[in-house]
């Protein structure tokens, strides 16, 4: 019985747990709970996405109301496996929690911090499952509210003022998301997706469709930080604790792309977005700028957090080439990288956070020596350099070696692929920055006076942070789960599955 | 500028006796929702508003001293607790979450109480976060 409401329970329970987290505000009992029900949530998305492998799409109807009336949320494969990283990094990011949440946050807000931070998780979880367009605004906001408060609650007073900024920006795509689906249930009448993509044949010359399709791309662009509307990106990052930058960076950009491919492909479809409004024409260039410009803004950063951010933005551009190809080989290795860059994005996020609970810094500058101080959290950091680099036996290697191929295929896109195999350089550039600091300069003589004092980084820091880097390093040595994963989402995206 | 909304006496009395009305108007708004235009949000406002405007008449330390302002946090929480709780109910008594027609013997009923229910737990939401987010801004730097 209980198999048959997992898709509602994947969002009821981290949704109700969230005030009862308020309820209980005693710190340790509210972590302990949060920890509980991520977990849940975790094992909820891995059920979901076994079985929508194996017996094809999911749909559930809340209240017992039927598909076009009523809201339904309808989970394909694509759907399956953006819940499983949704949840697996917020399991794991609770994890890491509870110590360095001690050094950023103030006791006493603790409570009120899971309670949106289970919010903000419903929220991403909520965009991905619902089969409503309404629906998704709905959780769109509901998860980018909770972010925003999340952000501002970094230790540094800066961090106000990059919620703030975030919040403007992501307030106007918000509305313009908004926009997008009034303009659209105008000419149509309906939220559903399947019966919206259904009902667009008939109407889908008109302005007021384009338009929506319009506002829809830049309302979501904003959302995944598309090159040039990124700019709350870098400042959101850098200032947001650490375990919140973790969590942000390999999950709601994610989302994000993962509902630009949903409206794509499921409601628009591939005529109308790529034949008639040329939709490639505007992506492409702005995905290949995305990935130099800010893989050389990266190379100039002093702050660890903030280069990191910035080579987020490289990443998102990866995905949006990917998915500017429009062919299912291009959707496999967007939905490739999307997994891949959510476990390395992650894991160097979680091991930053080490390196600044212990040092209380993450300019390049303090990191001096750290290959001897913290040995281990170095040598994570390293791999997960090689992952953005896209070194072969890494994840990285997989995510570029599926671009790269899906780029070929095309043979007017073969220049595509030189500049991705190029860009590779930059990225080069850029992690080695920090191997040089990390290994090739000595250690200051009064850093290494206070390591004798201070506590080692914890191991519930150190384990969380060390699992989603080996994640990266086996994925890429055996790449069939998530390859299987890609392709099943991608014939399911494009229409090719029967 | 404290001092004189202090001293306006026809203001407290007024407020003093509109009050009351305002508080029940909030909740016939609440319950009768179902047959007439209202429901949980409009009730939810009305409801704050009337705490408001006790306060702004009164001043805040003699609203914390009428309603104890931690309460409001549980309200806000429990209001949601109430509405999701209706839908895990829904869920256990064997429908799909928020199917109301499964909570009573007669279909009907159940959707009755459902929304009842549901409106409530709406209702004490919006109650306590308009409040909550008024007290923030009027006791900025004050405590």
């Amino acid at each position: 019985m209980i198999s048959q409401h997992l898709p509602i329970l994947q969002i009821v329970v981290p949704l109700l747990a969230a005030p009862l987290c308020v309820l209980l505000r005693q710190r340790h009992a509210v972590w302990a709970f949060a920890l509980g029900v991520c977990w849940a949530s975790f094992g909820v998305a891995l059920a979901l996405l076994l079985r929508v492998m194996n017996d094809g799409p999911l749909v559930y109807e809340l209240g017992g109301w039927a598909a076009p009336w009523g809201i339904v949320y309808r989970l394909d494969p694509l759907g399956g496996i953006v819940l499983l990283i949704v949840s697996g990094v917020a399991a794991l990011v609770l994890v890491f929690a509870p110590r360095v949440l001690d050094q950023e946050i103030p006791a006493d807000k603790h409570y009120l911090f899971f309670a949106a931070f289970l919010l903000c998780m419903t929220g991403l979880l909520g965009i991905t499952i619902t089969g409503d367009i309404f629906n998704v605004f709905v959780f769109l906001e509901i998860s980018s509210l909770s972010a925003y408060v999340l952000i501002s609650m970094g230790a540094d007073r800066r961090a106000l003022l990059a919620a703030y900024r975030y919040l403007v920006m992501g307030t106007i795509g918000s509305t313009f998301i908004l926009i997008g689906i009034g303009l659209a249930y105008m000419m149509t009448g309906t939220l559903n997706m399947a019966d919206l993509a259904a009902r667009l044949g008939d109407v889908h010359e008109t302005r007021t469709i384009r338009a929506a399709f319009a506002f829809l791309t830049v309302g979501v662009s904003i959302k995944l930080a598309l090159f040039p509307l990124h700019v709350w990106l870098p400042n959101a990052y850098t200032y947001a604790p650490s375990m919140v930058t973790a969590f942000l960076a390999a999950t709601a950009t994610k989302v994000s792309c993962y509902l630009l491919l949903r409206l794509v492909f499921t409601v628009f479809g591939v005529p109308l977005v790529f034949d008639e409004m040329r939709l490639a024409a505007v992506f492409m260039p702005l995905a290949l700028m995305a990935i130099f410009v800010a893989s050389t803004v990266a190379i100039f950063q002093t702050n660890v957090k903030r280069l990191l951010a910035y080579s987020s933005v490289a990443q998102i551009g990866y995905l949006v080439l990917a998915f500017g190809f429009a062919s299912q080989a291009g959707v496999t290795a967007c939905v490739i990288h999307l997994f891949n860059h959510a476990l390395m994005k992650g894991a160097l996020f979680l091991a930053l956070g080490c390196v600044a609970f212990r040092i209380g810094s993450v300019d390049l500058e303090d990191l001096r020596g750290l290959g001897r101080r913290m040995p281990w959290i170095a040598a994570l950091i390293v791999i997960g350099g090689l992952n953005l680099i896209g070194v072969p036996l890494t994840a990285g290697f997989i995510s570029k070696w599926y671009l790269v191929m899906a780029a070929l295929e095309q043979r007017e896109y073969w220049p595509v692929a030189v500049a991705m195999l190029f860009s590779s350089l930059l990225a080069v550039a850029y992690v080695w920055r920090i191997v040089e600091v990390l290994y090739m300069q000595p250690p200051r003589p009064s850093d290494l006076q206070s390591d004798q004092r201070e506590a080692p980084v914890p191991l519930s820091m150190v384990a969380p942070t060390t699992v989603m880097t080996l994640g990266t390093v086996v994925l890429g040595v055996y790449p069939t789960f998530t390859v299987q994963v890609a392709q099943r989402a991608a014939e399911f995206l494009l229409g090719v599955a029967a | 500028m404290k001092e004189s909304i202090h001293h306006q006496v026809i203001l407290r009395v007024v407020a003093k006796i509109l009050l009351p009305y305002i508080l029940l108007f909030a909740l016939y708004v609440q319950f009768h929702g179902d047959f007439s235009p209202g429901g949980g949000f409009q009730a939810g406002v009305i409801f704050a508003a009337g705490i408001i405007l006790y306060t702004l008449i009164f001043g805040i330390e003699q609203a914390y001293r009428a309603i104890d302002p931690r309460i409001f946090e549980v309200l806000l929480a429990l209001g949601v607790c109430l509405y999701a709780g209706v839908g895990v109910w829904a869920l256990v008594s064997g429908g799909n979450f928020l199917d109301y027609s499964v909570l009573a013997h007669d279909p009907v009923h159940g959707q009755h109480l459902g929304i009842l229910l549901i409106e409530l737990g709406v209702g004490l939401t919006v109650t306590a976060v308009m409040v909550s987010i008024f007290f923030a801004f009027v006791s900025r730097g004050g405590r």
